[in-house]
C-alpha cells in the first residue's frame, strides 16, 4: 500500500487535480494479440463513465489492469493523481478504494447475503486483525441500512447461492458500496436482468453518482441512455470516439462497428 | 463442496460446549477406567495393547483435522502433509533416540546407536539440544511449521492453486522422503529412529506411561479442536471458505489470500506435527515411509469419509477409516487395498459430504417428514 | 550370435573384436616356429635353481607358443610338478586322495599317483611377476582374437624391452585392425617407458589418440615426474592433456546418453497423461497403473509364446505386445472414464482422490492375480548388447530402442491429434466442449476415446519399460510423481512441452548424478521443479492469455 510518489513520464502530461482515474498510452498483448492497444482514459472525480464497444474491445481487460489483475506491457495507470496501479496487487489496489463488480455476478454462495457483507465492509484486511474481528453495532447498522437499500433484507440469513440472478447482482452492488469504494467499476451490471431490475438498478447508480466515480461498462444501449452520461465507445483496444450520447451515436465509425443501423 | 459457513459467535453454544465436555469426559476418564479398574478377562475389560491403537488413531484424528482446516474450509487439497506429520515425528523421536542414552546397544553416552553404527565420531549439530524435552516439543511444532510456511509462501505468492498444488507438495513429501532415506542425514536412514526407552524418564513400555500419552493425545486433539473450530467461525473463517469458492473475488475486495492461506497452513502444519510427535511414543517408531505420497493421500480420504468442511467429520472419518483398516488389515489383508480403493470412488462419486452428510441428510428428511405428519394430523 | 548379459557384460573390445573378426574372417596361426624349444624349456622349468626357472618362464613368454599358456597357468598355480620316476613335467590334478597327471608338453595322460610321488614346482613372488609377463606376452599370439586384444590392450602393464619385442613380432603378423590398434598402443606405452627419448616423444605422439584413463595416468605421471627429460616432458603434458580432455568429454558424452535415455522412459510414461491431464485436465492418479497394466500384458504375451508358439519366432513377442498392452490399458481406461470418471469432470479433486482410489485397487488385482514378487519379462535376443560409440562409451540396444520408440509414439501422436478428424474433434471438445457439441461432435464419445488413447499409450510404455526394469505391481507408483512433474513442467496441454521437460528432467539428473549421487541428484531435480513451478505455474511452455484464468 505504499503510495508511488512519482511524477507520470513525461511527454506524459501530470494527472489533473481532479483526476480520479488516468490511463495513458497502456498497451498489452496476450501471445501476440493485441488486447489494449495505446488506450488513453482520463475520469473526473464523481463522474459517471459508460464505457461501450463490440465483444472484444478490451473492456473487461482494461478493467483488469485498472484493478491490478493485469500488467500492461506499457503504459501507465494512475489513481487518485499520483498512485501507481501497475506498481500493485489486487488486494492493495482494493484497499485504495477501487472496487470491481464482474460481468457475472460473484458473490460468494456459500456464505450468508449478511457474511457477504460482512466480508465486504470496510474494515481492517489484516490476516490477525480479521482473524480476531468482532463486529461492532455502528458496522452491524450499516450492514443493515444496505440490506435494505438493496432489498435483500428478508433474505439475509440465507445462502447467497439461493438468490435469484438479479439479487446477486444487488448483492454485488451493495458489497461495493459497504466497502466504501471511490472508484467502482460496474461490468455489465444489468445483465440478465429484467426491464424492471434494470430501471431500478439505473436509479441506484444515479444515486450514487456524484458522491462516487462510476464506470459502468455495458451494452444495453436502453440504460445507457438512461444514465445519461458522458461514453467512451471502445474498439480493438482503444478509444474510438467520446463524448455525450447524441454526439457518439452520430458518429459513422462508432456506427459502422458498433451500433449499426 | 457446499458446506455452508459455520454461525458466527464464540466457539460454541451451550449445547456444542456439552457435547465437546462430555466426549472429552468419555475419552480422558472412561477409557484409562476400562482399562485399569475392570479386571481382565471381564467384557468390559480393554487390553493394554488397544490404548496405543485408539491413541493412535486420536493422532490421526489430529492429522486429519490438520488436512481438514486448508482442504475443507479453504479448499488447499495438500499432498504433502504426511511430510509435516513426519517431520514433527522425527523431532519428538529425536528427544527420544537422546534419552535413550547409555542403554542403546553400543551403550554411547552421546551418538544414538545408528551413528555408532555408521562410524560416525560425533553428534550433528542439528541434533544438539534435542536431549531436552521442551525444545523437541517445540521444534516438533517450529519445523513443520517452517516447512508449511515455506511451502506455502513459494505456492501462495505464485498463485499455484487446485491440483497444482496438489502435485508440489506430493512431489515435495517424495522429495524428503527419498532425502530421510539417505543414512547420510543423520536420521537414521532406512530403519528410521526406534529402540525408545523412556520420555522424561518414565518407561515407554509400562501401561501407566502409556495412559499418560493416550490422556496427552485427548487434550492435544480437544485443543486441537478448539484452535480449529476458533479459526473456522472467525471471520478469517469465512475469508477461507470465500476464497474457496471465489478467490479472485476476495482479493478484490481487498483481502489478501495469500497471507489468508499462508496462515492457515502452517497453522495446519504445526497441528499435523504435533500428531506425528504424539505418534512416535506411542507407536515407538518413526521412519521415511511415513513421508510416502500414499499416506499423504490416505488422510485426504480420512477426511472426505468423515465430511469435509466440518471438523467432527474429519475426526470421526480418520477414526473410522482406521478402524475399519486394523480390522481388515488382520481379517482379510488382501482385501484392505479394495476396500480403501472402493472407499475412495464412492465417497467421491456418492458421498461428498461424507459421513456427517448422510446425518444432516437424514435429520432433514426426518423433520421434513414429521412436518409432513403434522400437517396430515392438523387436517384431520 | 552376439551374446552379452544385460548386465555386467565384458568390456567392449570383446565386442569390437569379435566384429572385426566377422568382418575379416581372419585368423593368424599360432607362432609354432620354436615349438621344438618348448619341451626343453618346460624341462627346466623343473631345475631347482630359481635364475634358471626365471629365465624358461621369460624364454616361454617369448615362444608365442599357445601350449605354454596351459603350462605356465598350471605353473602360477602350483599345479606343475616333476614325477620322481619318470623326471617328467607334469600338471597334476587332485582326484580323491590321488593326483591326476597329464604331460606338460605332449598332453599325454600319465596315470594316477599319490601325492608322495611327485616333486611340486616351487615359485617365489619374483617368479610369479615373470609369469604374469610371459602370460600377457603369450596371449598376444593367442588363436582367439578376442584374447589377442585383451592382451594386447593390457600389455603396457608389462613394461619390459621383451614386451616391445613381442608386440614387435606379434605386429608384423596381425591381421585384425582393432588388434593391431591395440598393440600399437600397447607398444608405445612400453616404448614410453623403456624406450629412447627420440623413441618415448614419438610413442607420446601415438598414445595422445587414446582414450584409456591408465594411458592418461601414465602419461601425467610422466609430465610430473622430476627425473624426465624436458622435451619428453612438454610432449607428454600435452599428451595428457588432450586425453584428460578427450576422456571428460566422452563422460560427459555418456551422462548425456544416459540423460537421454532417463529422459525418453519419462517421456514414455509421461506422454499418455500429457493427453489425458494435459488435454483433458483429468487428474488421472491411475496413470501409473496403466504402465503396470502394459507390462503385465508384455509379461503375458511372452508366456503365451512360450507355451504355445516354437522358440524360434520367440523374439516377437515384443512387437505383439505392444498392441496388445495398448489395447488392454485403452480398454480399461475407456471403462472407467464411463463407469467412474465422466462423472466427476469439472472437480479436479474429486477425480484426484477417486483415480487413487482405481490405482490401490488395480495394484492389488494384480497382485492377487499375479503374485506379489516381481515377474521376469525377457529382452528378445535383438534387443540384448550395445554398441560401442567412441572410446569405451557403450550404450545398449534396449535403451536405443526405447528412446526411438518414445519419438515414435510422441510422433504418431502428434500426427494423430493435428492431422486426422478425431484429432480436430479432440482439440474442438477441449477447447470449447459446449460449441463442439452443439456442432454435431459426439463429445462423450470423444472424452472416451481420447482417455481410452492416453491409457493405451501408458500401456505400450509399460511394455517398454517392462525391457528396463521389474514388473511389479508396484510399477506404476514409481513412475506417478515423475510423470506429474514432466507434464505440469513442461506445460500442461503442450506435447512440445512434455517433450522438452522429460528430456530436460533426464539429461539434468544425469549430469548432477556424478557430483551429487543418485539420490541427492533426484532431490535436487525435484526441489528445482517444484521451484521453477512456482515461478511459471503454467510450465514452460505455457499458453497464455484471458482465457488461462477464467
Amino acid at each position: 500500500m505504499t503510495e508511488t510518489l512519482v511524477a507520470p513520464p513525461a511527454p506524459t502530461a501530470s494527472p489533473a487535480a481532479d483526476t480520479h482515474l488516468y490511463l495513458d498510452g497502456v498497451s498489452v498483448s496476450f501471445d501476440g494479440f493485441k488486447a489494449i492497444n495505446n488506450l488513453s482514459l482520463v475520469i473526473g472525480k464523481g463522474e459517471l463513465r459508460t464505457i461501450i464497444g463490440p465483444n472484444g474491445a478490451g473492456k473487461t481487460t482494461m478493467m483488469d489492469i485498472i484493478t491490478g489483475k493485469t500488467r500492461p506491457n506499457t503504459g501507465v495507470v494512475f489513481f487518485d493523481g499520483t498512485i501507481d496501479l501497475t506498481k500493485q496487487d489486487e488486494s492493495a489496489i482494493a484497499n485504495l478504494g477501487i472496487g470491481r463488480k464482474f460481468q457475472k455476478p460473484t458473490v460468494f454462495e456459500n456464505l450468508t447475503v449478511f457474511q457477504n457483507l460482512e466480508l465486504a465492509l470496510k474494515t481492517a484486511r489484516g490476516t490477525w486483525r480479521t482473524l480476531f474481528y468482532k463486529m461492532v453495532g455502528s458496522e452491524r447498522d450499516r450492514i443493515e441500512e444496505m440490506l435494505v437499500e438493496i432489498g435483500l433484507k428478508e433474505r439475509h440469513d440465507e445462502i447467497a447461492g439461493a438468490l435469484s440472478h438479479g439479487q446477486k447482482q444487488w448483492l454485488e452492488i451493495g458489497m461495493l458500496l459497504v466497502q466504501d469504494a471511490q472508484l467502482l467499476l460496474l461490468d455489465e451490471p444489468v445483465a440478465g436482468m429484467t426491464d424492471h431490475e434494470t430501471e431500478e438498478t439505473a436509479d441506484l447508480i444515479l444515486s450514487i453518482a456524484g458522491q462516487r466515480t462510476l464506470v459502468v461498462v455495458e451494452h444495453d444501449m436502453e440504460f445507457v441512455r438512461r444514465l445519461g452520461a458522458r461514453i467512451t465507445v471502445l474498439h480493438e483496444g482503444s478509444v474510438l470516439a467520446e463524448g455525450p450520447l447524441d454526439h457518439v451515436q452520430n458518429d459513422p465509425r462508432v456506427i459502422e462497428v458498433y451500433l449499426g443501423r | 463442496m457446499a458446506t455452508a459457513a459455520p454461525p458466527s459467535g464464540f466457539l460454541f453454544n451451550r449445547q456444542g460446549w456439552a457435547v465437546f465436555i462430555g466426549v472429552g469426559i468419555l475419552l480422558i476418564a472412561v477409557v484409562p477406567l476400562l482399562n485399569l479398574a475392570t479386571p481382565e478377562g471381564s467384557a468390559f475389560h480393554l487390553g493394554n495393547y488397544l490404548i496405543p491403537l485408539l491413541g493412535k488413531y486420536l493422532c490421526y484424528a489430529i492429522l486429519a483435522l490438520a488436512l481438514d482446516l486448508i482442504w475443507g474450509y479453504a479448499g488447499i487439497l495438500s499432498l504433502g502433509h504426511g511430510a509435516f506429520f513426519a517431520l514433527g515425528g522425527y523431532a519428538f523421536g529425536m528427544y527420544l533416540m537422546r534419552e535413550i542414552g547409555t542403554r542403546g546397544v553400543y551403550g554411547n553416552p552421546l551418538l544414538p546407536d545408528f551413528m555408532v553404527f555408521l562410524n560416525w565420531q560425533e553428534l550433528p549439530w542439528y541434533w544438539y539440544g534435542f536431549n531436552h524435552f521442551w525444545f523437541a516439543a517445540a521444534m516438533a511444532l517450529l519445523v513443520p511449521g517452517f516447512f508449511g510456511m515455506l511451502i506455502g509462501w513459494f505456492a501462495f505468492r505464485s498463485r499455484v492453486t487446485g491440483v497444482y498444488l496438489s502435485i508440489i507438495t506430493q512431489a515435495t513429501t517424495f522429495a524428503l522422503m527419498l532425502a530421510f532415506f539417505r543414512n547420510d542425514m543423520g536420521f537414521g536412514g532406512n530403519n528410521g529412529l526406534t529402540d525408545f526407552k523412556s520420555l522424561l524418564g518414565y518407561d515407554l513400555h509400562l501401561p501407566s506411561t502409556r495412559i499418560g500419552l493416550y490422556i496427552a493425545t485427548v487434550i492435544a486433539l480437544g485443543i486441537a479442536y478448539l484452535i480449529c473450530r476458533a479459526i473456522v467461525t472467525s471471520k478469517l473463517g469465512r475469508v477461507l471458505l470465500a476464497l474457496r469458492d471465489a478467490e479472485a473475488r476476495v482479493r478484490f475486495i481487498g483481502y489478501s489470500t495469500t497471507n489468508a492461506k499462508l496462515f492457515v497452513f502452517t497453522v495446519s502444519a504445526m497441528l499435523a506435527g504435533l500428531a506425528g510427535a504424539l505418534y512416535v511414543p506411542q507407536i515407538g517408531i518413526i521412519n521415511p515411509s511415513e513421508f510416502s505420497p500414499a499416506n499423504s493421500i490416505e488422510i485426504a480420504i480420512w477426511v472426505a469419509v468423515g465430511g469435509r468442511g466440518t471438523l467432527a467429520g474429519a475426526i470421526l472419518g480418520a477414526v473410522l477409516v482406521n478402524l475399519g483398516k486394523s480390522w481388515l488389515t488382520g481379517a482379510a489383508p488382501d482385501f484392505w487395498l479394495f476396500f480403501l480403493g472402493g472407499l475412495f470412488i464412492l465417497v467421491t462419486m456418492f458421498l461428498p459430504q461424507g459421513v456427517v452428510g448422510i446425518g444432516q441428510k437424514w435429520r432433514f428428511w426426518r423433520a421434513r417428514r414429521q412436518s409432513a405428519v403434522a400437517v396430515a394430523a392438523g387436517h384431520d | 550370435m552376439v551374446r552379452a548379459t544385460r548386465t555386467g557384460r565384458p568390456g567392449y573390445g570383446f565386442f569390437v573384436a569379435l566384429l572385426a573378426l566377422l568382418i575379416f574372417g581372419a585368423t593368424i596361426g599360432p607362432h609354432s616356429a620354436s615349438a621344438a624349444d618348448l619341451p626343453e624349456l618346460v624341462k627346466t622349468l623343473g631345475s631347482d635353481d630359481f635364475s634358471e626357472k626365471d629365465g624358461a618362464i621369460k624364454a616361454l613368454g617369448e615362444l608365442g607358443d599357445p601350449r605354454a599358456i596351459v603350462v605356465l597357468q598350471a605353473l602360477a598355480a602350483g599345479q606343475l610338478a616333476v614325477v620322481q620316476e619318470s623326471q617328467k613335467v607334469a600338471i597334476t590334478e587332485a582326484t580323491g586322495d590321488d593326483l591326476k597327471l597329464t604331460d606338460a608338453v605332449t598332453g599325454e595322460d600319465l596315470g594316477t599317483v599319490a601325492e608322495d610321488a611327485i616333486d611340486r614346482i616351487r615359485v617365489n613372488n619374483r617368479l610369479r611377476s615373470s609369469i604374469d609377463g610371459a602370460m600377457s606376452a603369450l596371449q598376444i599370439f593367442s588363436k582367439s582374437p578376442e584374447q589377442r586384444f585383451a592382451a594386447s590392450r593390457d600389455a603396457f602393464r608389462t613394461a619390459t624391452p621383451a614386451m616391445a619385442a613381442t608386440l614387435e613380432k606379434a605386429l608384423t603378423t596381425e591381421t585384425v585392425p582393432a588388434v593391431r590398434d591395440a598393440m600399437a598402443r600397447s607398444l608405445a606405452a612400453v616404448r614410453l617407458k623403456t624406450g629412447t627419448s627420440a623413441e618415448r616423444t614419438q610413442a607420446i605422439a601415438t598414445l595422445a589418440s587414446t582414450t584409456d584413463p591408465e594411458i592418461a595416468g601414465m602419461l601425467r605421471g610422466l609430465a610430473d615426474a622430476g627425473d624426465t627429460p624436458p622435451d619428453v616432458k612438454r610432449a607428454a603434458e600435452t599428451a595428457a592433456q588432450a586425453i584428460e580432455r578427450k576422456l571428460k568429454m566422452i563422460s560427459v558424452a555418456g551422462n548425456l546418453i544416459e540423460g537421454i535415455s532417463l529422459g525418453s522412459v519419462l517421456l514414455l510414461a509421461a506422454i499418455g497423461l500429457a493427453i489425458t491431464f494435459g488435454l483433458m485436465g483429468v487428474i488421472n492418479m491411475a496413470h501409473g497403473e496403466m504402465i503396470m497394466l502394459g507390462a503385465y500384458t508384455a509379461y503375458v504375451v511372452q508366456e503365451l509364446f512360450r507355451a504355445f508358439l516354437p522358440p524360434g519366432i520367440f523374439g516377437l513377442y515384443l512387437i505383439v505386445a505392444i498392441p496388445v498392452a495398448f489395447l488392454v490399458a485403452g480398454a480399461v481406461g475407456v471403462a472407467l472414464e464411463r463407469c467412474i470418471i465422466r462423472f466427476l469432470y469439472g472437480r479436479p479433486l474429486e477425480t484426484l482422490l477417486a483415480t487413487w482410489g482405481i490405482s490401490l485397487m488395480l495394484q492389488q488385482l494384480v497382485r492377487s492375480v499375479f503374485g506379489a514378487p516381481n515377474k521376469a519379462v525377457a529382452n528378445p535376443e535383438w534387443m540384448t548388447g550395445g554398441f560401442n560409440v567412441i572410446g569405451g562409451l557403450t550404450v545398449t540396444w534396449n535403451r536405443v530402442y526405447i528412446i526411438i520408440f518414445c519419438f515414435v509414439v510422441l510422433a504418431a501422436l502428434a500426427v494423430t491429434l493435428s492431422r486426422t478428424s478425431y484429432g480436430l474433434y479432440v482439440r474442438a471438445v477441449m477447447q470449447n466442449r459446449p460449441i463442439a457439441s452443439v456442432m454435431g461432435i459426439a463429445t462423450a464419445r470423444i472424452d472416451a476415446l481420447t482417455f481410452g488413447l492416453g491409457s493405451g499409450i501408458a500401456g505400450m510404455a509399460g511394455v517398454a519399460l517392462s525391457q528396463i526394469g521389474n514388473v511389479s505391481p508396484n510399477l506404476g507408483t514409481i513412475y506417478i510423481v515423475d510423470s506429474f512433474l514432466v507434464v505440469v513442467f513442461g506445460g500442461v496441454g503442450s506435447l512440445m512441452g512434455t517433450l522438452v521437460g522429460a528430456m530436460g528432467i533426464g539429461i539434468v539428473n544425469k549430469l548432477l548424478e556424478p557430483f551429487a549421487g543418485a539420490i541427492l541428484g533426484k532431490i535436487v531435480v525435484l526441489v528445482a521443479i517444484i521451484l521453477f513451478i512456482q515461478k511459471r505455474p503454467r510450465g514452460l511452455f505455457a499458453l497464455k492469455g484471458r482465457s488461462v484464468e477464467a
